[in-house]
């Protein structure tokens, strides 16, 4: 029989090791999938980790890739950091795109120096506005922020589709879903000339360490984590929950829509279908790897990022399909959950 | 007499603590064995080895001069032993006769079950109703329905984990007859408790724990509650002085017709209560568990969201809509019953629980800004001023014992300077030495003009400290008695809910 007991206390060394272990683990069976396929490991993470950032291009890559995970994962860690589960960071991140993107359409003839900080704003009030949703469902209600969080992403997705392929379409875009592209005025600058990195890094930088000074100096942050560890200690310290909810769930949704915007004004250019690669849902696994802190969120950003651009060159050099990436994802998280769970109870086999 | 149990050895260990040390004394049959010992001595551990609960390291048992491995309850009930634990195990919903049938290893049909089960009601004198839900009964009779649910297994052995420490004074009486009929009928009964009166006054035999390890093992009736407290101790514990209330101070805190109006079933709502609490008065809420008491600490706390009619008045002042942070900032102090996850946060350090509580002070907070050195400093001032066992004001809470850390959490609303102090059973479950520093604390503190309410269902706390005492009974609260004008008797009636 197997049995599953607590442990009477859990280790603070191996709760911030364990995201170590989980990549070991990860590479490890890893490995195995690349002998399954008949490839060596070393030549394929070679290629799939190493290759992606061997020149300036792809550091520029992979720092497009991961400052949107980055900036959304920071988000999100206020709301787990409260207990509050928003899984919808990828529906907010699209609300984010799209009234920005909005504003970007209507003045699509501006050149005014003003656009682009409308823009952002737009993007940030669209994608807290989208999650003011499950945050009053849940504090009136008390419905499941999981569930509604999730479904709204769907309704999101659908509201871009319908903008896109109706009011929004490209009146010269041969009936193509997208949008007409933006004016100059109303794109993201890109941090060196010919290179995709854009100044949304910048934002992700000042956003985390503005986390980190709130998470740990503030009366707000010291809130977060006392409700998050017990709502009830969190009374009896005569904070208000509800308020907690809303403000955690307003500023997830105010990075997320930031990342979204930062897509489209910044590498794309222009509304269409798929502006996020999942970054919504990927991101969830960054805030997790990098243990809600926000030097963590940064570094394990940096290494998710790589595991879509190794999908892509593995795709490409390896002919395997480029979902390699989120299987890397999935096994990290995987392992990761393992991990956190072995450091609080142990298996006994009787 | 040939012994009935004999432990050899028993030796039990825990990470970071043994539990039972080299345990071997023997209980003889027919005969009433207590086991003593205050919080933590080993007790619960060494009986949940004879029921097979938990499995020692090292040592043996012998039933009836036989050496015999108790390796899960189940043996235990072959072997013809059974136990009634502290924490009943009752399916709320269930009535008395389902609850009997799944708790049964023999297969008995529901009649022959009903038959049995009110052949032992009558003999032994049990007041059940079988087709009553287990929600509608009180506490004594939910051990009542343990108890013969045990019976139905014809054990030769009965094992009870502190029993009365949930009933009330005729309630125990009864359970008391009860364990004396068992006795007559040729059973064993091992009855543990840190009670010294009620050792006396039932057991034949008392078998003494300290740390763990076996003190001595006596015949009770040479014993006195002095020499028993000594043994159990190891040390003396000085008699208390309680303070006297001036006829003429103020009124500091009453409440007037409070009522609730909770949904819930499992909740108990509060009818019409009344009281007043003066300047420097330390005022006892007394009551077994589940009358209440919850209920008037959400009221004291206003964690009921507003569910509830009457007036709560602090110095003259209606602070019915106040909340929680609020009544802080008025210096209305608490200590929740619940000390881990209520009134303190086990993973998190001690400074960060001192701001738990201390949100609300400016000199803590500027702007929203924590001020973390002045906490801490404010935490190592309790630390040392209320003798709390801890290496840092880094350590976690999780990391102090029980009465280290009530010691901390009391020592932390005591320092914020209350003007009243709630306490909900503020000894509960910690070790004596913590306990009678706390109940001085209390004492001196209302010496310096301190109003206190005291939230216990421990009768002899209340009775030690107190000025005056009011009982809880379902939801009713009866008028004050002045702890020096009142009597056991009268007690024992209101906890039963026998006034007005």
């Amino acid at each position: 029989m197997i049995k599953i007991q607590k442990r009477n206390s859990s280790s603070s060394l191996i709760f911030y090791l364990s995201p170590i272990v989980a990549i070991l683990l990860t590479l490890f069976f890893g490995s195995l999938i690349f002998l399954f396929l008949d490839l060596s490991p070393i030549e394929s993470f070679k290629i799939f980790f190493i290759g992606p950032i061997s020149n300036w291009y792809g550091l520029s890559e992979l720092l497009v890739k991961a400052s949107p995970l980055a900036l959304i994962a920071l988000g999100l860690s206020y709301c787990f950091k409260n207990n509050i589960y928003n899984i919808g960071a990828e529906g907010q991140l699209t609300m984010g795109a799209l009234f920005g993107g909005g504003v970007g359409l209507f003045f699509y003839d501006s050149n005014s120096i003003f656009l682009l900080p409308t823009m952002i704003l737009f993007g940030s009030i669209g994608g807290a506005f989208w999650a003011s949703i499950p945050a009053i469902l849940k504090t009136n209600f008390n419905t499941n922020e999981i569930l509604s969080s999730l479904m709204l992403t769907y309704i999101a997705l659908l509201i871009l589709d319908y903008f896109v392929v109706g009011p929004w379409k490209d009146p010269t875009g041969y009936g193509l879903p997208k949008s007409r592209p933006f004016s100059d005025a109303g794109r993201l600058p890109v941090l060196v000339d010919g290179f995709r990195a854009h100044i949304g890094v910048y934002f992700t930088i000042i956003i985390a360490a503005l986390s980190y000074f709130i998470f740990n100096k503030t009366l707000f942050g010291f809130k977060l984590r006392v409700t998050g560890f017990s709502s009830r200690a969190s009374k009896y310290a005569g904070f208000r929950n509800d308020n907690l909810i809303i403000y955690t769930f307003l500023i997830s949704g105010a990075c997320a829509g930031l990342a979204g915007i930062f897509e489209v004004s910044g590498p794309i250019g222009q509304l269409y279908r798929d502006i996020s690669p999942n970054y919504g849902f990927t991101a969830i696994i960054v805030a997790f790897l990098g243990r809600l802190n926000p030097i963590g969120i940064i570094i394990s950003s940096l290494l998710i990022a790589l595991t879509y651009l190794g999908a892509e060159d593995a795709q490409l050099f390896l002919k395997i399909p480029s979902a390699v990436g989120f299987v890397f994802q999935g096994l990290v998280l995987f392992f990761l959950l393992g991990a956190d769970f072995l450091n609080k109870y142990r298996v006994l086999l009787k | 007499m040939k012994p009935i149990i004999e432990f050899k050895n028993i030796t039990k260990s825990y990470p970071g603590v043994i539990a039972n040390k080299n345990i071997s004394f023997s209980i003889e049959p027919k005969s009433i064995h207590a086991i003593l010992g205050e919080n933590g001595a080993g007790k619960s551990t060494l009986v949940k080895i004879l029921y097979g609960h938990v499995n020692q390291d090292r040592g043996n048992i012998y039933i009836d001069s036989k050496n015999v491995r108790i390796t899960s309850p189940s043996v235990a009930k072959k072997l013809g032993i059974n136990m009634v634990f502290q924490h009943f195990s009752l399916f709320e919903s269930l009535t008395v006769a389902e609850n009997l049938i799944l708790g049964i290893d023999k297969k008995l049909s529901m009649s022959e079950l009903i038959d049995k089960s009110k052949s032992i009601s009558s003999k032994y004198g049990f007041n059940l109703n079988l087709n009553s839900p287990i929600s509608s009964l009180s506490v004594g009779q939910r051990q009542s329905v343990e108890i013969v649910r045990s019976l139905l297994n014809d054990p030769k052995i009965l094992i009870l984990d502190e029993p009365t420490s949930v009933l009330t004074p005729d309630e125990i009486k009864n359970l008391f007859k009860v364990i004396s009929n068992l006795v007559q009928d040729n059973l064993t009964v091992i009855f543990i408790s840190h009670k010294l009166e009620e050792i006396i006054n039932l057991s034949n035999r008392v078998t003494i724990l300290r740390g763990g390890e076996v003190v001595d093992t006596l015949i009770t009736k040479n014993e006195n509650p002095d020499s028993l407290g000594l043994k159990m101790l190891g040390y003396k514990i000085a008699k208390l002085k309680r303070n006297k209330v001036d006829d003429n101070s103020k009124v500091l805190f009453s409440l007037n017709n409070v009522s609730t109006f909770n949904q819930d079933p499992f909740s108990v709502n509060l009818k019409n209560i009344n009281f007043s609490l003066k300047t420097g008065q330390i005022l006892g809420i007394a009551g077994v568990a589940g009358n209440g008491q919850n209920e008037l600490m959400e009221i004291f706390l206003n964690e009921n969201n507003d569910n509830f009619k009457g007036n709560v008045i602090f110095k003259n002042q209606n602070i019915n809509q106040l909340s929680t942070q609020d009544r802080k900032c008025l210096s209305i102090s608490y200590v929740t019953e619940q000390r881990l996850g209520h009134s303190a946060v086990p993973e998190m350090s001690l400074t960060e629980n001192v701001l738990l509580s201390m949100s609300h002070n400016k000199k803590f907070i500027k702007n929203d800004l924590i001020n973390f050195k002045e906490i801490g400093n404010h935490t190592d001032k309790i630390i040392k001023k209320f003798n709390v066992n801890a290496p840092s004001n880094f350590s976690k809470a999780s990391q102090l014992s029980g009465g280290n850390l009530q010691k901390f959490i009391i020592g932390r609303e005591i320092l914020s300077n209350p003007e009243l102090l709630i306490l909900s059973q503020p000894t509960w479950g910690i070790d004596a030495g913590s306990e009678s520093f706390i109940r001085k604390t209390l004492i001196d503190l209302s010496l310096n003009g301190i109003s206190i309410i005291i939230i216990s269902h421990d009768i002899d706390e209340l009775l030690e400290i107190c000025n005056d005492v009011c009982v809880l009974y379902e939801g009713r609260l009866s008028k004050n008695l002045n702890v020096e004008q009142i009597d056991a008797t009268q007690l024992g009636k209101y906890m039963g809910g026998l006034f007005d």
